[in-house]
């Protein structure tokens, strides 16, 4: 496979590859589209020729058998050359000759240059990492399991790559003074700022923008974790009703693109806003901009993140297993004290996610401060406008970053200090039967009254939208009318079949087709990553577990600018292609496939797995075969969170996006930045309208978990 | 016409060298409103038949996006938005001096913005500063109607004002030079303060104060004269004011990117958009500017600049990332920490 991407795929990067052009255009001789092999024989690029070696070599030994020494050692060998000397050469000859001054001493000026890496590239690539694991696999690495080690080693490349690599560019701009230079103090001055630290706000002033995040942080982190967990219960393990509507309600705000909720509310509550003229009618109160500030981002946020709680928390309260609960009350245990002790304490794992994903949503978000933040400053928006603003002080924006990566830190660490060495195993191979208990009488009153107000304060937020969709101008002309549809949406239909005449089609099929590749694949990448962290030990997992949260913890622009920094030039050169948005919606949304599976899996007995395996079956059947039927709901959540968000994110898109590849996102805010506020929500509610039919249709395809026998649930129980 | 494919086959040749094989395309950066990037674009590809490739993005944004792209430049034109990341762009060596042939048909101010940064950018539009206020707000609290920069240090309006933060917007940084220029340094440090009592919130971005006014979330709002004028004419209930003191002006600008891949293809983009018949595009889309061809019609909705008291606005000067850094800072240790 290798050497077929080493012979006759071009080597370098190609425009439209798809269309084949490159194959009339002088293949395979023509330095642009020829394969390295024909490169080398033109005698070009020659520093690609030690690769033959590596990519030869295993052929050799592949008569030996498998547990022979030399086998395992030529592979390793033959792989770890290969990559890395792949790797230097891409990163250290550039467009512009050599990337490093010391090259040039030593080597001499280079007349030759390169570009980024095509798919012979990517392929030649990726067989030297398949070569190392096998290598390493048959030199007897944790149990030999090929699928194991080639999927760490996997991971661990794309998340070096796509993580760590851009946001370690981008963070060196802390240390880089204004004449270019690397200085520490540079980095110190920025980084104990009072800005940034001060505490005024204890005796009246204003506290620094570091403390500001936190605090907001935490609170929605709590208050999105008990409301999610108020969901969840109520869908569970009570008798409501109308859970389905619930269910469905909670997921609104999720898929609803930025900004309009912020504008929602501001209509609701903002000084001229209906509900505060309203009020102050009936009491005469002068109306007041309380909305700005803290409770409005307070507000907006825990709107938004409730869901990603309840879609994390459900999993969980779902697969603790009844028979728990029954050997408790079995034991004379009242419901109230069966809550307290063994249900609640079960959940802990799928609590302490949440709260740590509200947390890091809330440090992230850019769109509702930025609506609604008034003079109440938080980081993400100080870092966008660090970047984009009339500083220019990318240095600043890569401190405050790290301050925030250090607070996500710290709460990942703080997570799994509280979740401590337990086991919270309940779904094993033993008979699982019996149905969930309801919640104790003295809870599930509040608990159903909380949920209700909220549901009806959704709803309210919604119908708002929805009306600011259908009138002329928002706030001002209240006639009704379909034309901003209109604009967006419009058709014809001609002799050549339909013809998309509205304004918002090219964006609308842009983010739709980016979203629909995306989905899948961060499903898949954070599900085996769940798979690795909690079923298999390896040196470094600590680190690893780490490296996977971090692209979700750092603020969509530091990953914008990081991205463009990163992948503008060779060797891996794909801004302006649609491959950087997909990537990039990988990576930021990779955490919560990888969240769901672990708060799931470690749920699930390992006796499963062992039983599996005893009876024959190797690593990546037991994963496919046993494991995976068992974590659907996790696997949806992971499908739906990565292309709800696909289709919703703002912060990190802005810098990716490219006039071929317009996200619907970005022709909202241009749209709200010109006015339109009409056109812009119009477009956004038809975005939560097909949002909301594919995850249905996703539900509709994973299908649902039946853990265990419980075959008398209610059939809204699902 | 034979010239022409000589000239075509060799850019071709130039282009094969350096890797795109394409001819006859072009990448656009716009940094003005979406509509009117759209028309430009469109226009220029039906009179030159050069395929535009357009992506619209703050001037801010931008500007980050040409940084950090600087070591294999993606676009081949900047065209739009505020002077201010141009010139900074032009200081950094990001973008491509160039004279035009169609300079001798522009407005002086365009010219002068044009030497000021060795020829790297030039102006096509220029916008007042001035501010707009909500009448139905202005008579509910029973305020008097503000004509001049002093008006809003007035106590009566305190918590009715609203500017953006000068850190993060190129607007409210020209808010904070012009008062520099009219006043002084000592004396429009006075008025920032002054008018910092007067302030209910600073904005991130520049034309946030005068949409809040619009929809009745702020009295007064300090922004560019035709963002607001366009908030009136879109149907909401603002009047704009030009300070009776005088005021500065913004020059949205153009640049080409250094090391554009299209070079031929920019320098006929630039040359095409400071014509009269592209600058009276704006005519089309609300777009309240003076266009900077002396030919060009302006908007009759658009504020008469002749009645407005213009400053000689000092582009070099306050243009400087120096200057620009220190009077921010300025504004950050002696203003924005003093009580409301």
């Amino acid at each position: 496979m290798g050497l077929a991407g080493f012979f006759i795929l071009p080597w370098y990067g190609v425009e439209d590859f798809f269309l084949f052009e490159w194959l009339t255009e002088g293949y395979p001789f023509d330095t642009d589209y020829a394969p390295a092999g024909f490169l080398l024989l033109q005698k070009e690029k020659i520093w690609l020729s030690p690769l033959i070696f590596p990519l030869f070599a295993p052929l050799l030994v592949l008569k030996n058998l498998k547990t022979d020494p030399l086998y395992g050692k030529v592979l390793i060998l033959a792989g770890a050359i290969g990559f890395s000397w792949l790797m230097i050469q891409g990163f250290s000859i550039g467009i512009r000759g050599w990337n490093f001054e010391w090259a040039k001493l030593l080597f001499g000026d280079l007349e030759d240059r390169q570009y980024g890496m095509g798919y012979g590239g990517l392929i030649v690539a990726s067989s030297f990492l398949f070569i190392f694991t096998q290598g390493i696999a048959a030199r007897g690495a944790i149990n030999g399991d090929v699928f194991v080690v080639s999927s760490i080693l996997g991971v661990v490349a794309i998340v070096t790559i796509f993580v760590f690599f851009p946001i370690s560019k981008m963070l060196t701009a802390a240390f880089i003074t204004e004449s270019g230079n690397y200085s520490v103090l540079v980095f110190a001055s920025k980084f104990f700022d009072d800005r940034l630290w001060g505490l005024g706000c204890l005796w009246g002033g204003r506290c620094g923008v570091a403390w500001n995040s936190l605090f907001l942080a935490v609170l929605v982190g709590f208050i999105t974790t008990i409301l999610g967990l108020v969901f969840a219960l109520v869908v569970t393990r009570s008798g409501f009703r109308y859970k389905r509507l619930l269910r469905t309600l909670t997921v609104l705000p999720i898929i609803t693109p930025p900004f309009v909720i912020g504008l929602a509310l501001i209509l609701l509550f903002g000084l001229s806003g209906s509900v505060t003229t309203f009020i102050s009618d009936i009491f005469g109160t002068q109306p007041t901009r309380w909305l700005y500030g803290m409770p409005g981002i307070l507000i907006a946020q825990t709107l938004a993140f409730t869901p990603i709680a309840f879609l994390v928390l459900i999993g969980v309260v779902e697969g603790v297993s009844p028979s728990m609960e029954e050997a408790a009350q079995t034991l004379r245990a009242s419901k109230w004290q069966v809550f307290k002790t063994v249900s609640l304490p079960l959940m802990r794992p799928g609590l302490a996610n949440a709260f740590l994903l509200g947390f890091i949503e809330s440090m992230a978000d850019f769109g509702n401060p930025l609506v609604l933040g008034g003079n109440f400053d938080v980081l993400s928006t100080e870092i966008f406008f660090a970047i984009v603003g009339a500083q220019y002080d990318q240095g600043k924006a890569a401190v405050l970053a790290m301050v925030l990566l250090c607070f996500t830190l710290g709460a990942f660490y703080a997570q799994r200090f509280w979740l401590g060495k337990k086991s919270y195993t309940t779904v094993s191979g033993k008979g699982d039967s019996g149905v969930h208990p309801h919640m104790p009488r003295a809870l599930s009153f509040p608990v159903l009254a909380l949920a209700l107000i909220w549901a009806a304060f959704t709803i309210v937020v919604y119908m708002m939208i929805l009306y600011g969709s259908v009138v002329e101008l928002w706030g001002v002309n209240n006639t009704l009318t379909f034309k901003h549809y209109i604009t967006a949406f419009s058709f014809r239909l001609e002799d050549t079949g339909i013809r998309w005449s509205g304004s918002a089609w090219d964006s609308f099929w842009t983010t739709l087709k980016i979203a629909g590749i995306a989905a899948p694949l961060t499903a898949i990448v954070g599900l085996i990553t769940a798979y690795l962290l909690t079923r298999q030990n390896f040196v470094g997992k600590n680190a690893f577990e780490f490296g996977t949260m971090l692209s979700f913890a750092i603020p969509g622009t530091v990953i914008g600018v990081s991205y463009i920094l990163a992948f503008n030039v060779p060797p891996i050169e794909i801004t302006g292609t649609g491959v950087i948005l997909v990537v990039s919606f990988i990576f930021r949304n990779m955490p919560v496939g990888v969240r769901a599976g672990i708060a799931s899996m470690s749920q699930l007995d390992k006796s499963l797995d062992e039983s599996s395996l005893t009876l024959g079956a190797n690593s990546w059947q037991t994963f496919r075969r046993i494991i995976l039927p068992l974590l659907r709901p996790a696997i949806l959540a992971a499908l739906v969170y990565s292309f709800v968000r696909a289709m919703t994110a703002i912060s990190a898109v802005i810098f990716l996006v490219s006039a071929e590849y317009d996200m619907a996102t970005s022709y909202i805010i241009g749209r709200v930045e010109n006015n339109d506020y009409g056109l812009a929500i119009a477009y956004s509610t038809t975005l939560i309208f097909v949002m909301l039919s594919v995850v249905g249709l996703m539900r509709l395809i994973v299908g649902r978990t039946e853990i265990g026998r419980r075959t008398n649930q209610s059939p809204n129980n699902k | 016409m034979k010239s022409f494919k000589i000239m075509l086959s060799a850019s071709l040749v130039a282009m094969t060298t350096i890797g795109a094989a394409q001819a006859d395309k072009l990448t656009l950066y716009c940094s003005a409103q979406e509509d009117w990037c759209q028309l430009m674009a469109n226009n220029f590809q039906d009179a030159t038949g050069i395929k535009v490739a357009m992506t619209r993005k703050s001037s801010g944004e931008t500007f980050a996006q040409i940084k950090a792209e600087s070591s294999n430049p993606k676009g081949d034109v900047w065209w739009g938005g505020t002077g201010d990341p141009h010139l900074q762009a032009a200081e950094e060596g990001l973008t491509a001096s160039y004279v035009s042939p169609m300079r001798d048909q522009l407005h002086p101010w365009a010219i002068s913005q044009a030497e000021s940064a060795d020829n790297k950018t030039i102006g096509i539009y220029s916008g007042a500063l001035g501010y707009g206020y909500n009448t139905d707000l202005l008579a509910a609290n029973n305020l008097p109607a503000p004509s001049s920069w002093a008006d809003l240090t007035k106590p009566e309006y305190k918590g009715h004002v609203q500017m953006a933060n000068p850190n993060s917007s190129g607007t409210a940084y020209t808010t904070l030079a012009t008062m520099m220029q009219l006043f002084g340094e000592d004396g429009g440090f006075d008025f920032m303060k002054g008018l910092h009592s007067n302030i209910n919130q600073y904005t991130k971005s520049g034309s946030a104060p005068i949409k809040a006014a619009g929809r009745g979330e702020t009295t007064i709002g300090i922004v560019f004269m035709h963002d607001a004028v366009k908030q009136a004419v879109n149907g909401f209930p603002v009047k704009v004011v030009a300070p009776a003191e005088g005021t500065g002006y913004e020059i949205g600008s153009m640049s080409i990117i250094d090391g554009a891949r299209n070079m031929k293809e920019a320098k006929a983009f630039y040359d095409w958009a400071l014509s009269a018949d592209a600058q009276n595009l704006a005519l089309e889309v609300n777009a309240f500017q003076v266009p900077s061809n002396t030919g060009a019609k302006t908007s009759a909705s658009a504020p008469d600049m002749s009645t407005i008291k213009l400053i000689d606005y000092d582009f070099k000067t306050y243009g400087s990332s120096a200057t620009r850094k220190r009077l921010l800072k300025k504004w950050d240790d002696e203003v924005s920490v003093l009580a409301q």
